[in-house]
């Protein structure tokens, strides 16, 4: 993973010192409360309903079993024993103190980590693939780009005050893991006749206008990348609207201009800045790149007897095999995931103890290093399959082996009303009465694939739009309830959900579920996913199973 | 108004009169100063650019980014070499990025400590991208 040099350490540094100042003038009264607002932002810091609320930027996932230890330490003495992995790859902690947020900064900056532009209307944490580098999918590592773009975006001076908050997402696979069709910018990595490549869309987003973004470039050569990336946000910052925060992305400036003649503004602005200054040089590129190189990969024999046997029966491990470990580019290792959805355990929530066993088992397994998913789980990227067996034993005795990834109970959760200050309704105890609901090992595996996401209110940080069922948190006359849509995915074949119709009370929640579950079994075609059945039929019959006996 | 800072000094303030972007379109000679407001694009003045010595660029609310942009233009595609002057709701801890965007002179808002601003003028002593005066850092780093 990508190492600071002397050049990024010092800026991280420096940083703190800069924020230590404001947060010193705040307290002292010559900063005012308006101006630190926006100031602390910058720096991940909000201030939540309970207490103040800390987002620690992890750049497109990547985390060292050092960095890990680091935050658990954090964990402990800065808060309340726990963090939480959150839907943009990066970790929040909910309990730290102001006055104390510059020393915790501090420790983070000795381990290479940060909160710069975590919130605020600035560009945020590039995301990325959590399979970049060992997916079988893969086109080209997606990881350089990601990183390159984080150093030209951060603390880029023209960008620090846009209209809204602007979110990067690149991939380099075939399957679409980042959800780059709904950010203000998507990269895609592609060959073309054995040529890098990019193709960028530009203008998608959930939030209160869900809109899967159009592709405005096509084969953007790599050294272009930061110029063409400037030429937008330099078109989004001087025309993007001001007046209304609601129809302040970039998604509604692309729609109103349409996607044609935003890419011609754009165009007409890159004229100016290709071929300048920021376009990359070779140099630079295979810089970073030598920081994504592949480990040291022993020569293993992708047949282990010892794990291939076991997988045949309906064990604990053989089911924690079949849905949490993914194939491997390299023969003779695997791909595993820890599923951070124990039920009873907000969605996301780990504990310090589990963040250093994490970091042990990385360790042991995997090179030293994890990534945080979108789906708020972490990833044993490199891990030999002969070493399976111990690993999930291990996990087992760390309640980190819930064998459910990808499975209804694999919910995405924000951390609504519980944490939240802008909440309408509280969502991790309707993530918690859903998994509840189906609790039975089995029938969730027969079920297979199935997305829920949840968000407390309309700002969609649990990107209820793309959930193969999605849970949006509604104020109806101060009582707490919550609308039920279909259809939605996050992933290359992206689709936005539709509402079925009236919003449900807390309690109901989970009978809805079962009910679009019991349709969808009713109706499927073999293995068929939910999102397939319900592209095959339509949203009637679930809205009939559903209303039909709720009268309405 | 707070103090004005121009060529790393603090005056109080100085003779420049800036005409507003409609007064100057209207007028008939050619008048050195002019201010715009955020929403003003400065592609309406790009043509007599040669001959205007100061450009002072509004922010409303310093929450408010587009004059970064509008200094940005001006100096890379302008190559405009004159003053830029902030001008509005301009703060101690925004000084830095203005700088790096192109301005050279900034009247502060009420309230502003000009004694601290040389120093958030300079900011942080590296940078990843191009700023006015430094390529991006790709291209000197080792
Ligand atoms: S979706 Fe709403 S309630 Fe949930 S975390 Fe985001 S802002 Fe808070």
């Amino acid at each position: 993973m990508y190492v600071y040099d002397e050049y990024d350490q010092k800026m991280v540094d420096e940083r703190v010192e800069q924020y230590r100042d404001q947060t010193d003038r705040f307290l002292a009264g010559t900063l005012s409360a308006e101006e630190f607002q926006h100031l602390r932002l910058r720096n991940g810091l909000y201030i939540q309903r309970l207490a103040p609320m800390l987002r620690i930027a992890v750049p497109y996932g990547m985390l060292s079993s050092t960095q890990l230890r680091k935050l658990a330490h954090i964990t402990r003495h800065y808060d309340r024993g726990y963090a939480h992995f959150t839907t943009r790859q990066n970790v929040q902690l909910n309990w730290p103190k102001l006055e104390e947020v510059p020393d915790l900064l501090a420790e983070l900056a000795t381990v290479e980590m940060h909160a710069i532009q975590t919130s605020g209307n600035c560009i945020r944490n590039v995301t990325s693939d959590q399979y970049a580098g060992v997916a079988r999918d893969e086109i080209e590592d997606s990881r350089p780009w990601a990183e390159l773009i984080r150093q030209w975006s951060t603390f880029h001076p023209e960008y620090n005050w846009l209209p809204r908050k602007f979110k990067i997402a690149v991939t380099g696979a075939e399957g679409d893991r980042a959800a780059v069709q709904v950010h203000d910018i998507g990269v895609r990595v592609l060959r073309e006749n054995g040529e890098t490549r990019f193709e960028v869309l530009a203008g998608g987003g959930l939030g209160r206008t869900p809109i899967i973004g159009p592709v405005i470039k096509q084969s953007l050569e790599p050294k272009h990348l930061l110029t063409y990336l400037e030429a937008i946000l330099r078109v989004y910052n001087r025309y993007g609207r001001r007046d209304n925060k609601y129809k302040a992305r970039i998604k509604i400036l692309v729609k109103a201009m349409t996607p044609e003649v935003f890419a011609q503004k754009v165009e007409e602005e890159w004229v100016h800045l290709k071929d300048g200054p920021e376009t990359l040089t070779q140099a630079e590129i295979d810089r970073v790149r030598k920081h994504f190189t592949a480990p040291a990969y022993e020569k293993l024999e992708d047949h282990v007897p010892a794990v291939d046997d076991l997988l045949a029966d309906n064990s604990g491990f053989g089911n924690w095999v079949k849905q949490n470990v993914k194939a491997h580019r390299q023969p003779g290792y695997v791909i595993v995931n820890l599923a951070m959805k124990q039920t009873g355990i907000a969605p996301g929530d780990v504990t310090d103890e589990q963040l250093e066993i994490i970091a042990d088992l990385a360790d042991e397994f995997s090179f030293g290093e994890v990534r945080v998913t979108h789906e708020q789980n972490v990833t044993l990227a490199d891990v030999p399959k002969k070493s399976l067996h111990d690993l999930w034993t291990k996990l087992v005795e760390a309640e980190l082996a819930s064998p459910n990834l990808g499975l209804l109970t694999d919910i995405i959760c924000c951390p609504g009303g519980d944490y939240c200050s802008l909440a309408n309704a509280k969502s991790i105890p309707v993530a918690e009465a859903i998994q509840r609901q189906f609790e039975d090992l089995d029938y969730l595996h027969d079920l297979g694939e199935l997305d829920i996401n949840i968000s407390g209110c309309m700002n969609a940080c649990g990107h209820h739009h793309v959930g193969n069922i999605g849970i949006l948190g509604v104020d109806k006359k101060g009582e707490e309830f919550y609308q039920v849509s279909i259809g939605g995915s996050g992933y290359e074949d992206a689709s936005l959900a539709k509402i079925l119709g009236p919003s449900f009370a807390q309690d109901d929640v989970p009978g809805v579920v079962q009910k679009l579950v019991d349709v969808h079994l009713e109706h499927r075609q073999g293995e068929e996913r939910f999102i397939d059945t319900y592209r095959r039929l339509g949203i009637d019959p679930y809205k009939e199973a559903v209303y039909a006996t709720w009268e309405v | 108004m707070g103090s004005l800072i121009k060529n790393n000094t603090v005056l109080e303030s100085d003779e420049v009169t800036f005409l507003t972007l409609q007064e100057y379109l209207d007028s008939d000679n050619r008048p050195q100063a002019v201010w715009l407001d955020a929403g003003e694009e400065i592609e309406a003045i790009a043509d007599f650019l040669d001959d205007i010595t100061a450009i002072a660029l509004n922010f409303p609310a310093f929450s408010d980014g587009r004059a970064y942009s509008t200094a940005a233009v001006l100096r890379r595609h302008h190559n405009y070499t004159g003053e830029i002057r902030a001008i509005g709701d301009v703060r101690l801890d925004q000084l830095e990025q203005m700088a790096r965007c192109g301005f050279n002179a900034y009247q502060l808002a009420d309230g502003q400590n000009a004694d601290q601003a040389l120093k958030r003028i300079e900011g942080f002593s590296v940078s990843y991208q191009q700023t006015i005066d430094r390529d991006p850092l790709f291209r000197h780093r080792a």
